[in-house]
């Protein structure tokens, strides 16, 4: 009986919960609700935020929802994807073009979204290439790399690509000093601190189109630029950068680069150095970088080779860069939403020092300072400081912002988030992360006006926290409620590559930017587009063969064509026909050592084949079109060389004509 | 154990009825799966089979006694690019049924409101839910502009021998 009664119980409170489903939620009830509640997005519903984040080592960027935690699409950037054909197809190749070639990989550790006035406009996301160093800038209309920028005089672009409150410029500075590219860098390691400098880039940013320039660098003492933000509101104007590695070591620095009590964060006046800019007081060196751009009409990229690039050297303009003591090889350097708060983060401190503007610029005002390095002022360190947090945890690494007057500090070693006041400096709250957490991100968490909704923490090591996979875990990202005093984990989710920073919008933002669905057929100004199966066709010039395809629910015209023969070099220009949202076509041909395609409707696309032997090549949609889909096929005959089988293209006849 | 039964029984009910309260469930025929989950839930009790469903009506569209060349040159050119794929000009079905004959099978708003909104109209109409079952694959939607759909209309009545 005592099971019936709790049945009837269970029963009843079924019912219940039905009738309480039917009234509308409030903002009250969805608080108090359990994790689950709070992160549960109905089948059908959106999510309320999205959620940029780094692809780390897979070179990519990835889109979440937040606060389900969903991967709604990973935007293929600094690495070839498969999926996409990005890198394979002939019209994304270039995309990847650098002065040392080709690079199919690289490293994306760094999101920013543009702003405008302090706060996301909605417009781009940029991103960093770590290892061969470039900024990336993706359209958030199509959420498509439009544009990759190559930094010379750089290694290990790390300090990147943080902007300023109106997107004025994408700062990118280097993390390995290294000889500057217009000497021989074929010196001995071991004259690091004589012929080594780091480098710092301004890359200006069309207020309109979003053109990427890189408009000057200022040429800094040798030493790792860590990363870096701009300042904001009262601070516009200035970028502050941390550095380690003051030591100049060459080699283990993780002994050699931890000798010092105090490294530094660099105060740039970029508004200065501007002025000295337009007065024609940089030097032009002679580089080669690249500069990638793609087009949504041409559906295609070019990749240009930019030789020339105009510096600034630190140590001849007395009043653009300052040095500020701060403990401990300092890596995290945030701007709090006021512009007055400057928060640094020593790796191997035990402690969080805030500096003030105001106070930096009193300490300049009074020459405060304690001496130099390598012909840099050096402002003194309590002349800068406006107090420190005592006891937060150990190693301090990131720092985000609430609209409270709250920040938030990761500890990598403590593995935690950590709550303090920004006026008072007291601790308010601490909360475990699994495991070793890197980055945070809180809404807007770096702009004047961030949304104190949700935290989240991406961190370097899993574990147990999911089944097991064989030695590779993905990464944990872990989602905090910190709506109120306590700050609440709700939920794990497992991000691609590594995440690094990541940067989080509300989503009316990004889906009422003018999203594009489709692109319009009639503006599609590829060179081999085919606008309609009455052009399709197939031309050979020389030993190249150019295929005018188009791709429609379900067929592709042509889909015969004989008369290829070994030694040819084959090119698939394939228009997809359609011009409805969400449907692509796919193209793959047997033997393909250069992947495949997939079209966007309206969009043309080129797959570059080489057929090595003779014999019947099969053709298909790889993306489920329709019923039909299985139907989507065709075949190419293959010729030896030097065949006289005629060049005939056809569709719906089983008797080729010939043209 | 009984008395038990009925207690079920009429929760079962109770929560029935509370669930479908709610309103809002998601019907959707299993032949037609609307692939772009934009359209609304079908509710074919208004529909009209004569016009169709869209922004067109019998009365907003001007049809000329004679053809129109230009406009009808016009669509003829939006033909060859969007529509050809799949439609012959005879009656003779390729993917999609043949067009001769379709202005005399159709008044002019339904075939604007179809090509201009395809997606509600296969969820609702009959003949097109029957050519459905035939043709197995879903009319796409072009994105024609109103312009466009009118000076397709013009080339299908040309197509159909209109001077």
């Amino acid at each position: 009986m005592n099971k019936s009664i709790s049945l009837i119980s269970l029963a009843t409170l079924c019912v219940l919960f039905f009738v309480t489903s039917c009234k509308p939620k409030n903002s009250g009830n969805a608080v108090s609700g359990d994790a689950a509640t709070k992160v549960y997005v109905a089948p059908g519903k959106y999510d309320e935020f999205y959620n940029f984040v780094s692809g780390g080592f897979s070179g990519q960027m990835s889109v979440y929802g937040i606060p389900s935690g969903r991967l709604l699409r990973v935007i293929p950037v600094f690495s070839v994807d498969p999926e996409k054909g990005w890198g394979y197809s002939e019209e994304t190749k270039p995309m990847l073009n650098t002065s040392h070639g080709m690079v199919p990989w690289d490293d994306l550790h760094h999101v920013q979204l543009s702003k405008t006035d302090g706060n996301y406009d909605g417009r781009w996301a940029f991103g960093n290439a770590n290892n061969t160093p470039r900024v990336a800038r993706i359209d958030l209309k199509t959420f498509r790399t439009t544009e990759i920028i190559e930094l010379p005089n750089s290694a290990g672009n790390h300090s990147s690509p943080f902007i300023t409150e109106n997107t004025e410029y994408v700062v990118a500075g280097t993390r390995f000093s290294i000889p500057p590219d217009d000497v021989n860098g074929d010196v001995a390691i071991n004259t690091y601190k004589k012929n080594f400098k780091g480098t710092l880039s301004f890359i200006s940013v069309g207020k309109e189109d979003g053109k990427m320039d890189i408009a000057f660098q200022i040429q800094c003492p040798g030493v790792n630029f860590d990363l870096s933000r701009a300042g904001k509101g009262k601070s516009h104007g200035w970028f502050f950068f941390s550095c380690y590695n003051t030591e100049q070591a060459n080699t283990l620095l993780e002994v050699n680069a931890s000798q010092k009590d105090k490294d530094f964060i660099m105060a740039v006046n970029w508004k200065k150095a501007e002025e000295y800019i337009k007065a024609g007081k940089g030097k032009k060196q002679a580089v080669r970088y690249a500069h990638n751009t793609y087009s949504d009409i041409t559906h295609s990229a070019t990749s240009e080779i930019k030789t020339e690039v105009t510096v600034l050297d630190s140590k001849e303009f007395a009043d653009i860069c300052y040095f500020i003591p701060c403990p401990k090889s300092p890596h995290g350097c945030d701007v709090d939403p006021t512009g007055e708060f400057i928060v640094g983060s020593g790796k191997l401190a035990a402690l969080i020092p805030v500096f003030g503007f105001d106070k930096i610029q009193k300490a300049i005002a009074d020459k405060a300072f304690d001496g130099e390095y390598e012909g840099i002022p050096v402002i003194k360190y309590e002349a800068a400081l406006y107090g420190e947090v005592k006891k937060p945890g150990l190693g301090p690494l990131h720092t985000e912002f609430d609209n409270n007057g709250n920040a938030y500090t990761s500890f990598f070693v403590s593995s935690e988030v950590v709550k303090w006041n920004i006026k008072d400096l007291k601790v308010l709250d601490r909360v475990a992360t699994y495991y070793s957490v890197g980055h945070l991100c809180v809404a807007g968490g770096d702009t004047k006006t961030p949304n104190g909704k949700y935290l989240i923490a991406y961190n370097k090591i899993t574990k147990d926290r999911y089944l097991p996979t064989g030695p590779e875990l993905s990464q944990s990202a872990q989602l905090y409620d910190i709506s109120g005093d306590k700050m609440q984990l709700i939920l794990d989710f497992p991000t691609i590559g590594e995440p690094h920073y990541a940067q989080m919008a509300p989503a009316d933002l990004i889906r009422n930017n003018g999203q594009l669905k489709i692109f319009k057929i009639a503006d599609n100004m590829n060179p081999f587009a085919t606008k309609g199966e009455g052009e399709s066709k197939v031309v050979r010039e020389g030993n190249k063969v150019h295929v005018y395809m188009t791709a429609i629910r379900s067929h592709f015209s042509p889909d015969n064509i004989e008369g290829v023969r070994v030694g040819d070099e084959v090119y698939f220009h394939i228009t997809n026909l359609e011009q409805d949202w969400d449907v692509p076509h796919g193209f793959a041909v047997k033997g393909a050592s250069n992947a495949e395609l997939l079209i966007m409707p309206g969009e043309t696309s080129t797959l570059k084949w080489v057929p090595e032997k003779a014999g019947m090549y099969p053709i298909y949609c790889t993306d489920f079109c329709s019923a039909l889909h299985q139907e989507m096929q065709g075949y190419v005959r293959v010729s030896p060389a030097g065949s006289n089988v005629p060049l005939s293209f056809s569709l719906g006849s089983t008797v080729p004509e010939t043209k | 154990m009984k008395n038990l039964t009925v207690y079920f029984v009429v929760l079962g009910i109770l929560t029935v009825a509370l669930l479908s309260s709610c309103g809002g469930s998601e019907t959707r025929s299993p032949n037609a799966p609307n692939p772009n989950g934009e359209s609304k839930n079908p509710n074919t009790s208004s529909y009209d089979p004569n016009r169709g469903e869209g922004k067109f009506t019998n009365d907003n569209i001007v049809i000329g006694s004679s053809l129109d060349a230009p406009m009808a040159k016009s669509g003829e050119a939006i033909v060859g690019t969007k529509c050809t794929s799949c439609h012959k000009l005879t009656a003779e079905k390729l993917v999609g049924p043949g067009w001769k004959g379709v202005t005399e099978r159709r008044k002019p708003a339904w075939i604007m409101n179809f090509i201009t909104n395809p997606d509600p109209m296969i969820d609702k109409d009959p003949a097109v839910q029957a050519a459905l079952e035939l043709c197995l694959v879903r009319m796409p939607n072009q994105s024609l502009t109103d312009e466009d759909a009118r000076h397709v209309l013009e080339f299908l009545r040309k197509n159909d021998g209109v001077k």
